[in-house]
């Protein structure tokens, strides 16, 4: 199937000679959801606005739905919805009317209807005659939203969506972002919540210095980077680990208290048994114990760590 | 052409106008008046006529020049300006709208409310000084082909800005007193031959002379020199207008 987003050899470079973005391949799938990591000034809002047109690019091409992002800019824009990740609205002016102003301005004839489902869906309509400047934070990031899909977009941006949101709010535009790819929105987003990512995201991209450093299906980048702990907790405190037990993958706690043990969850065994039996062996006995996966962030930060 | 895009930039603006209906309006056409009262009704009656014409009547055009000139600047550059100030430029730079649809939107506006403003002010002079408009026809064309200039002038200078201050230095430190010394107030035949001359260099004098040739057919210049320049400094502004969205001067990186 022809990916709906298609970045090919993508650079961009300043005027200063600083390069956001270095020869940057990618492809977004029709209808998934596509997080893209990275760390601050890694490149992830420089490529969306590349793609969206906000920035030229240096050299590359770009496809937004077969159509190339220069050359025939009018139908793969109108294919795009953005929401950035600052909160700029015109603050003068009321919920309904600039939202119904997004929608003209990418073209699409007025269409109440749409506009009110849209809304309400955000829970917005109560507040179409309000001046945007006498919303909450939350509340103006949902206007942005609306604005985005004004237009009826194949193809959305979510650019820091949960910056500045509640818990509540973020919990329902996760919700949101299901429903929209459900009716077959291709959804990219970027942030800094790694557990947002974890949460909603079929792939994942990691960008890092302006370059692609993977892109892995999220199960499979999780089963294949991630680590387990098997923590127990002691019975009575540890001085240290037995010499005899330094073939295993052993951390103590600072009190003694807890023995933590790290395997890999590709290993064809996790030698949890053998453990168990081996401090049975020196008598360390424990009282409780508790196995955990590595989070997606932990799994992050140690790719972008261990890269020069 | 994507006329849905150009109807909400060009519905947009004007709707910034209804809100700020007394700075947009209001404000122009009470100040302009205050010309009329002071040097029309008042001084003006005891002061001799120019080229057959109460002085009065003879400060309208280019009092309505002056309005014109720096409304269209104001409007357009505050129009455009506005976006890149809040940030909200970003959809107007993604939205599938060439570059030539985005200008008529904004300048389109940006004229429009200048024309009305013209015209407001023309009635409310009507209402303290009588004259007449000998070429009504050509008196619409200056206004609109002014207004229209003077937009995509102003439209530059809200490209090129980066603060409120630029925004309010070309209208008010270059327009104002270029209109005051461009025969407003005088007809440039009542000065000495050397500053006859240098005032040729001004060009708000074309504009001004040409406009109250429309209302009385008496002008200091040439009409025809007057809507070349007027025409030239179109497509002085167009061809800048282009430069600037070939380049992305200050809008795109």
């Amino acid at each position: 199937m022809q990916p709906v987003i298609s970045v090919e050899n993508l650079t961009k470079a300043y005027a200063s000679g600083v390069k956001a973005l270095e020869g940057i391949n990618l492809e977004i799938q029709r209808g998934e959801i596509f997080a893209l990591l990275g760390p601050n000034g890694a490149g992830k809002t420089t490529l969306i606005n590349v793609i969206c047109g906000i920035v030229n690019p240096s050299q590359g091409r770009v496809l937004a739905d077969g159509h190339d992002i220069v050359s025939d800019y009018r139908a793969a824009r109108s294919k795009i919805g953005l929401v950035p990740q600052e909160l700029s609205t015109d603050v003068f002016e009321t919920v309904l009317a600039t939202v119904k102003f997004s929608r003209g301005l990418f073209g699409k004839p007025p269409d109440p209807a749409y506009v009110e489902k849209v809304l309400r869906n955000l829970s917005l309509w109560d507040k179409k005659n309000a001046k945007i400047r006498t919303l909450s934070g939350g509340m103006k990031r949902r206007v942005m939203i609306a604005k985005a899909l004004s237009h009826e977009p194949q193809i959305l941006f979510l650019d820091e969506p949960s910056a500045g949101v509640d818990v509540e709010l973020r919990r329902d535009m996760w919700q949101m972002v299901r429903d929209l790819r459900i009716s077959g929105v291709t959804i990219i987003l970027t942030t800094h919540y790694i557990e947002e990512a974890e949460e909603m995201a079929d792939r994942i991209g990691i960008i890092s210095k302006g370059k692609i450093i993977l892109v892995e299906d999220k199960t499979l980048l999780m089963n294949k980077l991630g680590k387990k702990q098997l923590k127990l907790y002691l019975q009575s405190p540890l001085a240290y680990i037995p010499a005899e037990l330094a073939g295993y993958s052993l951390e103590l706690s600072a009190d003694g208290n807890e023995l933590i043990y790290l395997f890999d969850t590709q290993g064809e065994q996790t030698g949890i048994a053998e453990l168990l039996r081996q401090l049975a062996k020196y008598g360390i006995d424990f009282k409780d114990i508790q196995s955990r996966q590595s989070s997606l962030e932990e799994i992050f930060i140690n790719l972008v760590s261990e890269r020069p | 052409m994507n006329m849905y895009a150009i109807r909400a930039i060009y519905c947009f603006e004007l709707a910034r106008t209804w809100r700020t209906l007394m700075q947009s309006i209001a404000s122009p056409v009470i100040s302009t008046s205050l010309y009329f009262v002071v040097f029309g009704s008042a001084i003006g009656s005891r002061m001799t006529e120019i080229d057959g014409i109460s002085y009065g009547a003879f400060i309208v055009p280019g009092l309505i020049m002056l309005a014109l000139l720096t409304e269209s600047i104001s409007n357009a550059s505050f129009g455009i300006y506005m976006p890149k100030f809040s940030g909200t430029i970003y959809e107007i730079l993604s939205a599938p709208i060439s570059y030539v649809e985005i200008v008529i939107g904004y300048v389109g506006a940006a004229a429009t409310k200048s024309i009305v403003l013209g015209l407001l002010i023309l009635a409310t002079a009507r209402l303290f000084v009588p004259f007449q408009i000998v070429h009504p026809l050509w008196m619409i064309v200056f206004l609109v082909l002014t207004a229209v200039t003077f937009s995509l002038f102003g439209f530059i200078v809200g490209v090129w800005a980066d603060g409120f201050e630029k925004l309010q230095i070309i209208p008010m430190m270059i327009i104002t007193p270029l209109a005051f010394l461009g025969g407003s107030f005088y007809s440039i035949s009542m000065l000495p031959p050397l500053w006859q001359q240098i005032t040729l260099f001004n060009p708000l004098v074309y504009l001004i002379s040409s406009f109250r040739w429309s209302f009385y057919g008496v002008s200091d210049v040439n009409v025809a020199v007057s809507v070349g320049m007027t025409l030239f400094f179109l497509v002085l502004c167009l061809t800048t207008v282009w430069w600037i969205f070939k380049t992305g001067y200050r809008l795109k990186s």
